[in-house]
C-alpha cells in the first residue's frame, strides 16, 4: 500500500510535470513561431510593427495582470473580469456625461469605478464561492448575466428612468445610450501624461541617435510597471501567501486556520477592481467606447493572451501576462497582412486568428480538466 | 509520581443521532509521559480526537458530555483554532501539508513572521511583508529538534512520504505554546526505519516535558515507546494499566473483546471432509482502491458458505469486494464455476451471477432522490431485464410498474423495510431502512454469490439483526454463498463459517470463527503470519 502511493504520487506529479513544461513553453513557442512567419510573409515595415506593438502593450497589459490573483488564490481564470469592465464603462459614460476631461476625467473615473468593482467583485465572489471547482464557467455565465443587467440599464433605464439629458451620448430616441461614445475628454490622457519627459528628456539625450518613430505611451507603462510592483509585492505578504496556501489547497489551508472563503472573496474584489481600472486604461488608449461590445470582447482576448503567453490555469506569472499581450498582438497586427499577402484576402489572415486564439483556450481548459483528473485517478 | 495531569477527559460521552460511540472515557496524561491509546476501528478514537481537538463534526452534531481538564482547569475546546492555544498539537493520519510550498512555509503556515512595511501601515497587518529569513531559521530549529537534516527550502512535493510526516511534526513543535500532542496512527504510511526513527523523535520531545497521546494499532511500537496503555473497544475504556505491566497478548485480547455470541446455524449441508466445491476461484487479484489496496490476493471460495473478511481499515478488507465487481481497477483472474469473470466491468460481474451491497451506500448503493420501489428493482431491470413489459427493441421496453410494486411490497415485508409505502423516496428513509433497501436490491438479483460490503455499518442494532439473520437464512435456506466485510469483527464471528484476516493488503491468515481473541487480535496487528504462529516473546 504505501510503496503503491508513492509511486503512483510522483507518477502524478511527472505527468504534472510534462504537462507543466508543455503549457509553458511550447504554447508561447508555436505562437512566436507562427508571428515570425506573419512578419516575414507580410513584408512588415518593423517601425510600424514595433510602434504597434508599444501601444498595444500599454493597452492590454494592465488587463491582462488583472487575471492573475485569481490564478494564484485557485480560482482559476478570471471571466468574471468582464464584470469588472462594465464597472469601468460606466464609470467612464458618467465622466463623459458631465465633461471632466483629460487626466482628472481619468482619475474622477477610477475613483468611481472603485466602489462600484468592490461591490461587483464581493458579490462574485460570494456566487464563486458557492460554486467551487466550477469557477471559470460559473464566472463566464455570470459574465453573461452581468451583461444582460448592463443592456436593461444603458438601453432602457437611461432616458426613463434614470434621468439624463446629453444628446451626444444618448441615441436619437432619448432613451439608452449610443452604441459608440466618443471619449474625446479622456482619449490618451494617461498614454499622452509624460510626453513632456519624453520629448524633452529622452528624446533629447538621445537626439542625434535615431530611435525611430515611435512613440512610447510612458504614463501607461509607468502605471502597468506599478502594478507589477504592486503585485510581486502582495504575493511576498501575509495576503498573498495566504491566498497562494488557498490556491494549494483549500482544505489544508483551512485546517491551518486561514478563512477560506474570504481569501478566494479577496482575490476575486481585487481581480474585478484591477479589471475596471484596466478597462479605463484600455479605452483611453482606444478613445472609442464601444458600449455593448468594448467590455464583451476583453474577457476573451485577455485570457487568451495570458494563455498564450504560457499561463496555466494553475499557475501564472507577470511574465506570463507580458510575453502573451506581445505575442497575441503580434499576430493581431500581422494577420490580416499576411492573409492579405498570401491569399489576397485579409480575412482569412483574421479568421486564423480568431482560430487560434478560441483554440489556445480551449487546450487550456482542457489541459485543466485533464490535470485536475490525475491525483483523483491516483 | 506527584506530577500532576496536564490534560484530563473526565467522562467523556458522545452520540450520533442515538448510537453512543463514547461512554465515560476517563483519560489522563501526565508531561513527560507518552501515552499508548489502542483499539479496533470504531472503537471511538477517532470520535475522542476529534472532541478534544475541538473539530466542527462535534458541534454540528449536538456536543458531547464531560469535561476536558487542562492543568486541573476546565476548557471549552469549541474549534481546531481554540485547542491550538490551549497547546494541544495534531499530527494528521492524513497530511496536511500544501505540496507546492517549501518545507520552511508548511511549518509557519498561517503562523508566519512579518514585518510591517510602507503599505502595511495603511492597509493593516495583512500586508506586512513576510521575513523569509526568520522564518526559514524557526523551520531550521523545529527540524533540528527532530534531528532530521533536510533542506528546509525544498518544497514538500516530491519528499519521501517518511519526511513529510516530520514536516508535520516540526510544524507542531514550532508552536510555542505546545503541551500535548496528539498522534493518530502515524506510523501507519511509514516504512520500519522511518517508523523507528519516528519513535525516537517521541521519545526525544516527551523528554522535553510534553504529553503525548499515541493512537495506534501496531501493538509493538506501543510497548516500545509508551509509559502507560489504554485500550478502547466499542466506545469504552477497556483497561488502563502502565507499561511494565502490560502484555501484548492480554492488550490483543482485550482489543478484540470477549463478543462472540455465535447465532444457532444450521450446520453446512455439506460436509468438511468432502472434496471441495468451489463456486469462485481468486487469484493473483491486486485492486487499486484508495486507501484500501488489495496485493495478490488468493482465494478459493466454497459453495454455500458464509465467509468473512476482517480487519483494521486501510488492510484492503473493502478492497476485494469492490475489485471483483468492478468499481475499482483490478488485476488478477476469477473464475466462477470455472467460467473466467472479466475484471473492470461491472456489467460482468453482475451477468456473472454476483451482486453488491456496497459500503457506501449513499453515493454507490442507493439512487437518494428516487423511491423504494425503483431502486429495488433498477439493477435487476437493466442488467437482467426484469420488470420490463416484452417488445421488439429490447431499449426501448417499458417498464412494468405493477412488477415492480409486487415485488417492492414482498421486499419490504421480508426485510421489515420502515416507510410510508414503496414510493417513499430514499432519501428519507433512516439508514438501517436504507441499508435494507440496498440489499433488496442486491437480492432482487437472485446472485448466486452475494458480496455484502459492511452491511451493518452505522444502523441500529435492531436492523443489524434483521440483515445478519436474512443473511443467515439466504445462506441456509437458499444456498446462497455470502462473503461479508465488516469492520465488527464480533459479527463476522457470529455468521461466518470462516473469516479471512487482511494485513497491509494481504491475506494475514484465515481462521475459524471460535479461534480465540488473541489469534484474531494478533492476525489483524500484522503479528501472525501463517506458519510463523504468535509471536508474543521478542518483540517486546
Amino acid at each position: 500500500m504505501k510503496r503503491g502511493g508513492v509511486e503512483v504520487r510522483s507518477f502524478g506529479y511527472f505527468l504534472q510535470l510534462r504537462t507543466g513544461v508543455f503549457s509553458r513553453s511550447m504554447v508561447p513557442a508555436f505562437f512566436a513561431v507562427l508571428c515570425i512567419i506573419g512578419v516575414v510573409v507580410a513584408k512588415l515595415d518593423l517601425n510600424y510593427l514595433i510602434n504597434e506593438i508599444f501601444t498595444r502593450l500599454g493597452r492590454n497589459t494592465f488587463l491582462v495582470l488583472s487575471l492573475l490573483i485569481p490564478v494564484v488564490a485557485g480560482l482559476g481564470l478570471n471571466f468574471g473580469i468582464v464584470i469588472g469592465a462594465m464597472a469601468g464603462q460606466i464609470a467612464l459614460v458618467i465622466v463623459t456625461h458631465y465633461r471632466i476631461e483629460g487626466l482628472t476625467g481619468l482619475a474622477v473615473a477610477m475613483l468611481i469605478a472603485l466602489p462600484l468593482a468592490v461591490l461587483f467583485g464581493w458579490l462574485t465572489g460570494l456566487v464563486l464561492n458557492k460554486a467551487k471547482g466550477r469557477e471559470m464557467v460559473t464566472g463566464m455565465i455570470l459574465g453573461f448575466f452581468a451583461n444582460g443587467l448592463y443592456q436593461l440599464i444603458f438601453l432602457v433605464l437611461v432616458g426613463t428612468v434614470i434621468p439624463m439629458n446629453n444628446p451626444t451620448l444618448l441615441l436619437p430616441s432619448g432613451i439608452g445610450i449610443r452604441n459608440t461614445v466618443d471619449l474625446i475628454g479622456v482619449a490618451n490622457a494617461l498614454d499622452r501624461a509624460l510626453d513632456g519627459i519624453w520629448d524633452g528628456l529622452i528624446m533629447f539625450d538621445l537626439g542625434p541617435i535615431p530611435v525611430g518613430p515611435w512613440r512610447i505611451p510612458l504614463g501607461t507603462w509607468l502605471v502597468t510597471g506599478l502594478l507589477c510592483g504592486g503585485i510581486s509585492f502582495l504575493m511576498k505578504t501575509r495576503l498573498g501567501q495566504q491566498m497562494r496556501a488557498v490556491g494549494e489547497d483549500g482544505h489544508i489551508a483551512s485546517v491551518a486556520g486561514i478563512p477560506v472563503n474570504r481569501i478566494r472573496i479577496t482575490a476575486i474584489v481585487y481581480s474585478t477592481v484591477l479589471a475596471a481600472w484596466g478597462q479605463l486604461i484600455f479605452l483611453q488608449n482606444i478613445g472609442t467606447l464601444n458600449t455593448y461590445n468594448s467590455h464583451e470582447q476583453i474577457g476573451m482576448f485577455s485570457i487568451a493572451a495570458l494563455l498564450v503567453g504560457g499561463a496555466s490555469t494553475r499557475k501564472a506569472g507577470i511574465g506570463n501576462a507580458i510575453l502573451g499581450v506581445f505575442l497575441f498582438h503580434t499576430l493581431f497586427v500581422v494577420s490580416p497582412l499576411a492573409g492579405q499577402a498570401v491569399f489576397g484576402i485579409p480575412q482569412i489572415g483574421e479568421y486564423f486568428r480568431v482560430f487560434l486564439a478560441y483554440g489556445v483556450i480551449a487546450v487550456a481548459l482542457v489541459l485543466h480538466a485533464w490535470q485536475n483528473r490525475l491525483p483523483a485517478k491516483g | 509520581m506527584s506530577e500532576s495531569a496536564v490534560l484530563e477527559l473526565i467522562g467523556i460521552t458522545k452520540d450520533y443521532y442515538g448510537v453512543t460511540v463514547l461512554k465515560g472515557i476517563d483519560l489522563k496524561v501526565k508531561p513527560r509521559e507518552i501515552h499508548g491509546i489502542i483499539g479496533e476501528n470504531g472503537a471511538g478514537k477517532s470520535t475522542l480526537m476529534n472532541i478534544l481537538f475541538g473539530m466542527s463534526v462535534i458541534h454540528e452534531t449536538g456536543g458531547f458530555q464531560g469535561e476536558i481538564r487542562i492543568d486541573g482547569e476546565p476548557v471549552v475546546i469549541d474549534s481546531p483554532a481554540r485547542a491550538m492555544e490551549l497547546g494541544i498539537g495534531m499530527v494528521h493520519q492524513e497530511f496536511m501539508l500544501l505540496p507546492g510550498f517549501s518545507i520552511a512555509e508548511n511549518i509557519k503556515l498561517n503562523r508566519e513572521i512579518t514585518c510591517s512595511n510602507v503599505i502595511s501601515r495603511v492597509m493593516g497587518k495583512s500586508m506586512e511583508t513576510l521575513d523569509f529569513k526568520a522564518m526559514r531559521q524557526d523551520a531550521r530549529s523545529a527540524l533540528d529538534h527532530l534531528s532530521i537534516n533536510i533542506d528546509e527550502t525544498l518544497p514538500v512535493a516530491g519528499l519521501p512520504v517518511g519526511y513529510m510526516q516530520f514536516v508535520e511534526i516540526a510544524r507542531e513543535i514550532d508552536k510555542k505554546n505546545l503541551r500535548v500532542m496528539v498522534f493518530d496512527e502515524p506510523s501507519a504510511v511509514l516504512t520500519e526505519s522511518e517508523a523507528g526513527l519516528l519513535l525516537e523523535a517521541m521519545r526525544r520531545l516527551s523528554e522535553k516535558g510534553i504529553a503525548i497521546l499515541f493512537i495506534t494499532h501496531r501493538l509493538d511500537e506501543v510497548m516500545a515507546v509508551a509509559h502507560s496503555i489504554s485500550i478502547l473497544r466499542d466506545g469504552q475504556l477497556v483497561a488502563r494499566m502502565e507499561r511494565d505491566q502490560a502484555r501484548i497478548d492480554k492488550i490483543a485480547e482485550w482489543m478484540v473483546g470477549r463478543k462472540v455470541e455465535r447465532s444457532v446455524l444450521a450446520k453446512r449441508p455439506v460436509a468438511e471432509d468432502e472434496a471441495e466445491d468451489v463456486i469462485l476461484e481468486i487469484h493473483d487479484l491486486s485492486v487499486e482502491m484508495p486507501g484500501e489496496v488489495v496485493h495478490r490476493f488468493d482465494l478459493k471460495l466454497r459453495r454455500g458458505e458464509i465467509l468473512g473478511i476482517g480487519g483494521l481499515a486501510g488492510h484492503g478488507k473493502i478492497g476485494v469486494a469492490n475489485g471483483i465487481m468492478g468499481l475499482y481497477p483490478a488485476r488478477g483472474s476469477v473464475f466462477k464455476d470455472g467460467l473466467p469473470v472479466s475484471l473492470n466491468n461491472p456489467r460482468q460481474a453482475l451477468l456473472s451471477g454476483m451482486a453488491m451491497v456496497s459500503e457506501d451506500r449513499r453515493r454507490v448503493g442507493l439512487w437518494m432522490d428516487e423511491s423504494i420501489e425503483m431502486n429495488i428493482s433498477f439493477t435487476a431491470m437493466q442488467v437482467q431485464g426484469k420488470f420490463l413489459w416484452p417488445g421488439p427493441l429490447e431499449r426501448l421496453r417499458r417498464e412494468d410498474r405493477t412488477a415492480m410494486r409486487e415485488h417492492a411490497l414482498t421486499m419490504i415485508k421480508d426485510l421489515d423495510i420502515r416507510c410510508t409505502g414503496p414510493q417513499q423516496i430514499v432519501r428519507h428513509l433512516s439508514g438501517g431502512n436504507q441499508q435494507k433497501v440496498c440489499l433488496a436490491r442486491a437480492l432482487t438479483m437472485k446472485p448466486d454469490i452475494l458480496w455484502a460490503s459492511e452491511p451493518t455499518r452505522g444502523i441500529d442494532i435492531g436492523a443489524k439483526q434483521l440483515i445478519l439473520d436474512y443473511l443467515v437464512r439466504c445462506s441456509r435456506e437458499g444456498g446462497m454463498t455470502i462473503v461479508m466485510t465488516s469492520s465488527e469483527l464480533g459479527e463476522l464471528r457470529r455468521i461466518c463459517d470462516r473469516i479471512v484476516i487482511m494485513y497491509e493488503g494481504r491475506i494475514s491468515g484465515i481462521l475459524p470463527p471460535d479461534a480465540s481473541d488473541m489469534e484474531f487480535g494478533m492476525m489483524m496487528a500484522g503479528k501472525y503470519q501463517s506458519g510463523k504462529g504468535v509471536g508474543i516473546d521478542g518483540m517486546a
